[in-house]
């Protein structure tokens, strides 16, 4: 029966990778194709759509724009979101649990609410330089992904590791580099991915934020998709996965896949 | 806190140093907790019951007592639930498979969850678009195979909604499932097994409660992500299928109406609110 119940399990994971890598494997299908249309199976191959890339409409400046944003807010979360977290797992902090699901909690927050009430505050404070009102909101999309991976990370970290080291003849602040900083290599690692993805994939925040000037990445995306969807997109779209098909190679390497995994939740 | 320091008694220089010195790590953090999230989370609320003469409930009386929009929250629950259920159901079990997978299949398996992250949901619900046409390869596999003999119509109705939703959030499920189910310890199961329980009740009285974490984690997640998606339904769907999300969208950049939309806005942060308690409250009961 236990035999039966594992064969069904590794049915489902095998149907789900398929389920999952489905999509992608249509946009990269796409980009390929010969035709404006997307017709598959595709009745040849070309790649007149990769070279139309830099040629969409405001494509350099969003994804600029985009690439800005998603970069400083994910540093500016990892060192804000690592301190808080480190502060929470020392158990010195009054409150530290609550502190915990305040910091997690815009997670489960609607994006959308959040942008329209970051829209009417920034307004009603008179805070309306768009680019750093965009930093600004997205450090709220990032910071939880940060805060929940590292308070899972460092609460199986030993902190007399960084005491040993400065035993040993370490400062402090070299401790933490050299000790802390590798055990915790995976989390920093997921941390830093899922916020960096978070915010250069947001739209629900941005939306209400960005002016005609400053449009993010995806505001461009659903635009084009909206107007006139030819396989461009699919293009640029699959530039995007095979970087990251050689990011994943990478971490697997350096880190493994399965330690990044094991600190999502 | 300075109330705090107030009423607390003396405690020795170091343990004050310390606290001190975990206040000054939170802060930045708390800044922007409090700054950028609480309070424009309170000026929304604010917003939806100030009408052009004081306050008003008008709004809500709006959202609530007219059958259309009780609809436009029904949608938006019943897409939520039904997103949340199937990807748990997938997840659930594909979980122990995987965390059993060792060596390159996992790193494969692993690249398969990870890799649907890094294209734009806007990118991914487009594909499922053309998978789903009347002439895309859903319908062209079911002909050939000769399930259907006529081509279904299944863009803009809810199954592509829905299966384009649980494509796009099985990652979120299944990810903390796995890590507390690769976490298992094997011995409490045999253990369970030693004292004379059968797979099933082993199954519901050991493994169940020990992977709730991971169940709680995901399913408050995905639930929340599915409830208030707004690319997704208006990508799959449309017009057709109101939610409070595209409800709130259409409030605001097309109607000029933001008391409304913050009453629509403020309808999802009480359920987002309620699940975030709802979790947490169910992890930490002691099992």
């Amino acid at each position: 029966m236990v035999r039966i119940a594992m064969a069904f399990c590794w049915v489902m994971t095998i149907g789900l990778a398929l389920f999952l890598i489905a999509p992608l494997l249509v946009i990269a299908a796409a980009s390929f194709s010969p035709t404006p249309v997307f017709d598959l199976p595709l009745s040849g191959a070309s790649l007149r759509w990769y070279g139309r890339i830099g040629r969409l409409d405001g494509f350099w400046p969003s994804l600029w724009l985009s690439l800005q944003i998603a970069l400083l807010s994910t540093a500016l979360s990892l060192v804000c979101g690592t301190l808080a977290a480190i502060a929470i797992a020392r158990g010195k902090l009054p409150g530290a649990e609550a502190f915990a699901t305040a910091l997690v909690s815009p997670l489960m927050m609607p994006g959308l609410v959040l942008g329209i009430a970051l829209l009417q505050y920034f307004r009603a404070i008179g805070f309306t330089a768009t680019w750093s009102t965009l930093l600004v909101a997205h450090l709220v999309v990032t910071l939880p992904y940060v805060a929940r991976t590292m308070i899972a990370g460092l609460a199986r970290f030993d902190f007399t590791l960084v005491e040993a080291a400065r035993t040993l003849g370490c400062t402090y602040p070299g401790g933490v580099l050299r000790v802390m900083v590798p055990a915790l290599a995976p989390s920093f690692l997921i941390a830093g991915l899922f916020s960096f993805l978070a915010s250069f994939d947001n739209y629900p925040v941005s939306i209400f934020l960005a002016d005609v000037r400053n449009k993010t990445l995806p505001i461009r995306m659903l635009q084009y998709i909206e107007e006139a969807p030819d396989p461009t997109l699919a293009a640029l779209s699959t530039l995007i996965l095979a970087g990251t098909v050689i990011l994943l190679f990478i971490s697997d390497r350096v880190v493994g896949l399965h330690r990044m995994a094991g600190t999502a939740d | 806190m300075t109330e705090v320091a107030l009423i607390a008694p003396p405690v020795a220089p170091s343990v004050d140093r310390e606290r001190l010195t975990a206040f000054g790590f939170a802060l930045p953090s708390l800044i922007i907790i409090l700054g950028v999230f609480a309070l424009p989370l309170l000026l929304l609320l604010g917003v939806s019951v100030i009408g052009p003469d004081g306050l008003t409930l008008v709004n809500y009386q709006r959202l609530l007592g007219t059958p259309y929009y009780l609809g436009v929250i029904w949608n938006s629950l019943r897409f939520g639930l039904l997103t949340t259920a199937i990807t748990f159901a997938i997840s659930y079990p594909a979980a122990f498979a995987l965390a059993r997978a060792r060596g390159a299949l996992r790193s494969l398996l692993l690249a398969t969850l990870f890799l649907p992250l890094a294209a734009s949901v806007i990118v991914k619900a487009f594909a499922w678009t053309i998978l789903l046409r009347s002439d895309g390869i859903v319908n062209e596999t079911l002909l050939a195979l000769g399930i259907i003999e006529d081509p279904i119509r299944m863009i803009f109705t809810e199954t592509a909604l829905v299966v384009g939703a649980v494509n796009i959030f099985l990652p979120f499920m299944i990810l903390p499932i796995y890590a507390n189910v690769a976490q298992l310890d094997a011995r409490y199961a045999e253990a369970a097994a030693t004292l004379g329980a059968s797979p099933l009740v082993t199954f519901f009285r050991v493994i169940v409660p020990l992977t709730l974490p991971g169940i709680i984690a995901g399913v408050a997640l995905v639930f929340s992500l599915s409830v208030s998606a707004y690319v997704v339904p208006t990508l799959l769907i449309g017009e057709k299928y109101p939610t409070l999300a595209t409800t709130i969208a259409k409030a605001y950049l097309l109607a000029r109406e933001p008391g409304f939309g913050a009453a629509a806005g403020a309808v999802l942060l009480v359920i987002a609110i309620a699940v975030v308690t709802l979790s947490s409250r169910l992890s930490r009961e002691p099992k």
